[in-house]
């Protein structure tokens, strides 16, 4: 509590409302719906009478101490859960009571999401797709997350998130035809593994890029606003992805424009081999919210309860009063980058088998719907052989499935075929009718 | 200096008693050695003469507009039109650094003509996202000189977006604006060209008006195309360029070069302020040459109308290329390389570029580094001799 006081000194008003307690009210009298009127906006009257600062940039007293401000990392921003790492409540009034069969959804949907990531990790190991990255560990994060939202609210992601995508209904055959890049892939091929998109669940397109979907998003929610339709956005990121120029951009049009955004950063620990303390040097990537002027908290991420409860409030406030959220949800990657990763490399056995085995979101998820007698040991063995055989049915008729026609090689590069590139396929046609045999049609649909 | 020309010019039209430029000349006049106007002192002329173009009769009435006075415009026409079409960047809101905004935030609201803070790949980034969500973006960089932080969102996001979302989603309801060009005192920074960076980038469209009615016709069809388009602005030509342009919105078809007059002997290409310098190269070559020159405006440097271009070389045997930017991998250089492809037994003559240096764009330097109707007339002389 000594910290959080410390710190508010330093940040001023924004920074008590990372409390979630109601004694704010001074604060929330300047929220309401629309545009706010922000104090630096209005041109106050200039008296040099007053030994008040008037400068335009700040609005703050004088001091004539010289103290530098001290930043805390040792005791930062404290985590918000729910649960503890046995999946007990903690504080009985902080749990949502979401119904059995919600609760049962949430298992079922990272429970299939870490079932798929076997099956397509394995996939690629023996050659079949050619590159795929897992979600192991981070399950909670998303279907927290994701369960929070509206199904219309815009998803921007960075590509660590597809269970986001499952929460939403994304059925495997599609998650597969992408992995596949086959004729069924809603991409049409264009894209490695995991660039999932989908127009009707509202989830713009993965791209590799790390951030360029931080001021994207920041726009998205703009436009949003100006529809007055009570939709948000949430943008996702890793913490690595937070050092680009792209979020400091994102963070701070975000604040100045007002925009319904919700920003979510996993903060798993690594950026590939790169620990956190060589990505920064300050409290992680919630305490740069205050200063932005974005209401910020940070939250156990394998917890899905304190994920879904930090989600719902951001959302629900976001849209209120037209202005950003910040939710930092500390997890682990338990999984190495990618398939073209191995991170025994750069990390401990024991560290990966900590997280692993004693604070995973799915267990401690479990051990909660255990102790309500909502889940079984039989539930649970019949669960994983049905959502394996699932998955498996689903990747055996991605695998037979053949690639799309090589026509699309060069559409959709403009809404419109252009004279030059009808030139280029025509070129690549006849080419390929000399050359046939070297080339692999029996591969690509006709 | 800008400010100084600004000043200047205002005050011929002003009602202001004091001559804005008398105080600074009586200091002057004070000093034993100077007079006024040195020969050392003396600002140089514009290189090239605007021409305006006739009077456009079939869009309604017309209005006499400067250039930047045709982007406010089809701005204005847009915002009229268009409930989503909102207009953003450094400075925007107050009328913009060279006017092109002026009026429109009092007209149409601070929700929809806002300044955003001063980075550029925020603006590119944040223009993405309101396309993305079905809105009309129009996003403004205060000089072309400024884009390069928004290359990444420009090249690897909105270029692709289409492509590699398969037609899921695009940012083809994405415009962004420009000033472009050499301006006399410019320098690095306020004078680059930089449309052959982008017009290796497929996915994008790349426009550049010469004239107010060209600007405006251009530009909205730029905002209504549904592909992402950069619209590069002369900036010597907002207040040079004046015409008698349309009030209501008309558009002008992207990627089909205009061939502004017809000829038989050499084909001279260019866009933007460089037309200009060729339109007056093309009579001095009639005149002292007896050679009879077509000039064709690209207006569209990506996709281009290669059609046009090889049909006229096709007829005359002989092509000159001319643009400020420096010639190396200038975009000179891709029409020159299509044309030979195209049109090899066709050439009497190599073909020429006349362009900038491959050096930083110079400050005191400029009229030599410009690529003027005096080095255009001499490379005509050279093909013509070949």
């Amino acid at each position: 509590m000594a910290a959080v006081s410390s710190m508010s000194k330093m940040y001023g008003l924004c920074f008590r409302a990372v409390r979630q307690t109601a004694g704010l009210k001074a604060y929330r009298l300047l929220q309401r719906r629309g545009f706010r009127v922000t104090v630096l906006q209005l041109q106050q009257t200039f008296d040099s009478s007053l030994e008040k600062p008037q400068f335009p940039g700040a609005s703050a007293e004088f001091v004539d101490q010289l103290e530098f401000i001290q930043p805390n990392v040792i005791s930062g921003i404290p985590v918000y859960r729910v649960m503890d790492r046995q999946g007990n409540i903690i504080n009985p009034s902080q749990d949502p009571q979401l119904s059995k069969e919600t609760v049962l959804n949430f298992y079922q949907k990272m429970t299939m999401l870490n079932t798929m990531d076997r099956i397509l990790y394995e996939s690629q190991r023996q050659g079949r797709i050619s590159f795929y990255m897992t979600n192991y560990g981070e399950e909670g994060t998303h279907i927290g997350s994701a369960a929070a939202l509206d199904p219309n609210d815009l998803v921007f992601g960075q590509y660590r998130e597809a269970g986001v995508l499952m929460y939403r209904g994304f059925p495997l055959d599609h998650f597969m035809a992408q992995c596949y890049a086959n004729a069924d892939d809603l991409g049409k091929g264009r894209q490695m593994p995991v660039h999932y998109g989908s127009k009707d669940l509202n989830f713009v397109t993965i791209s590799s890029p790390l951030a360029t979907q931080i001021p994207q998003a920041a726009g998205a929610a703009y436009a949003v606003k100006r529809e007055n339709t009570n939709r948000a956005v949430i943008c996702y990121f890793g913490e690595g992805a937070a050092s680009e120029g792209d979020a400091h951009a994102g963070f701070n049009f975000s604040a100045t424009l007002e925009c319904p955004l919700i920003f979510f950063c996993r903060n798993n620990g690594y950026a590939i081999s790169t620990p956190t303390n060589e990505q920064y040097r300050g409290d992680g990537i919630a305490a740069r919210g205050p200063g932005y002027g974005m209401l910020s908290i940070r939250v156990d991420g394998n917890d899905v309860f304190a994920v879904y409860n930090a989600t719902k409030e951001a959302r629900r406030r976001a849209v209120a009063e037209n202005q950003p959220f910040l939710i930092e949800a500390m997890t682990y990657r338990i999984g190495h980058h990618s398939t073209s990763d191995d991170s025994s490399a750069y990390r401990s056995v024991d560290e990966v088998n900590y997280w692993d085995k004693q604070d995973h979101p799915i267990s401690r998820l479990r051990h909660y719907m255990t102790a309500r007698g909502w889940w079984s040991e039989d539930d649970e063995r019949s669960w994983r052989k049905q959502s394996r055989k699932t998955v498996m049915e689903a990747f055996e008729r991605a695998e037979r499935r053949l690639k799309p026609n090589p026509e699309l090689l060069f559409t959709d590069v403009y809404q419109e075929m252009i004279p030059s590139l009808n030139k280029q396929r025509e070129s690549l046609w006849r080419h390929v009718q000399q050359y046939k045999e070297h080339y692999p049609l029996d591969l690509y649909e006709k | 200096m800008a400010a100084a020309a600004r000043l200047f010019l205002r005050g011929t039209n002003s009602k202001l008693s004091i001559a804005p430029g008398s105080l600074g000349t009586t200091l002057l006049k004070l000093s034993p050695n100077c007079s006024s106007r040195t020969k050392t002192q003396r600002r140089h002329a514009a290189h090239f003469t605007f021409q305006p173009d006739p009077v456009p009769s079939q869009y309604g009435p017309t209005q006499k507009m400067n250039l930047f006075q045709s982007i406010t415009s089809a701005l204005d026409n847009t915002l009229a039109s268009d409930p989503t079409a909102v207009i953003f960047g450094e400075d925007v809101a107050f009328g913009g650094v060279f006017r092109c905004t002026v009026g429109l935030r009092d007209k149409y609201g601070k929700d929809r003509v806002f300044n955003t803070p001063l980075c550029e790949q925020g603006i590119v980034g944040f223009g993405i996202g309101v396309a993305v969500a079905g809105a009309t973006a129009i996003a403004e960089i205060q000089f072309a000189d400024y884009i390069f932080p928004a290359f990444d969102q420009i090249v690897n996001e909105a270029a692709k977006y289409r492509y590699r979302s398969g037609n899921m989603f695009d940012c083809g309801n994405l415009t962004i604006r420009a000033p472009w060009g050499c301006v006399g005192h410019g320098s690095l920074y306020h004078s680059q060209s930089p449309e052959a960076f982008f017009a290796h980038c497929p996915g994008l469209k790349v426009v550049i008006p010469r004239s107010p009615i060209q600007a405006k016709g251009l530009l909205l069809s730029c905002i209504a195309d549904k592909n992402p388009c950069i619209f590069f602005e002369p900036k010597i030509l907002y207040r040079a360029a004046v015409e008698q342009v349309p009030e209501d919105p008309y558009t002008i078809p992207l990627s089909q070069a205009e061939i502004l007059q017809e000829g038989s002997d050499v084909t001279l290409v260019a866009w933007g302020t460089q037309i200009h310098v060729l339109k007056e190269v093309a009579s001095m070559a009639q005149e002292k040459l007896g050679v009879s020159c077509e000039v064709i405006d690209l207006q569209t440097i990506l996709p281009w109308d290669i059609e046009t271009v090889c049909k006229s070389v096709v007829k005359t045997g002989r092509l000159l290329i001319s643009h400020e930017a420096p010639v190396t991998g200038g975009f000179a250089s891709e029409i020159s390389s299509t044309v030979q492809e195209e049109c090899f037994l066709n050439l009497e003559a190599p073909i020429s570029r006349v362009c900038g240096y491959d050096t930083p764009f110079p400050h005191i330097f400029e009229p030599f580094y410009i690529p003027d109707k005096w080095k255009c007339f001499e490379a005509i002389k050279k093909m013509i001799n070949y």
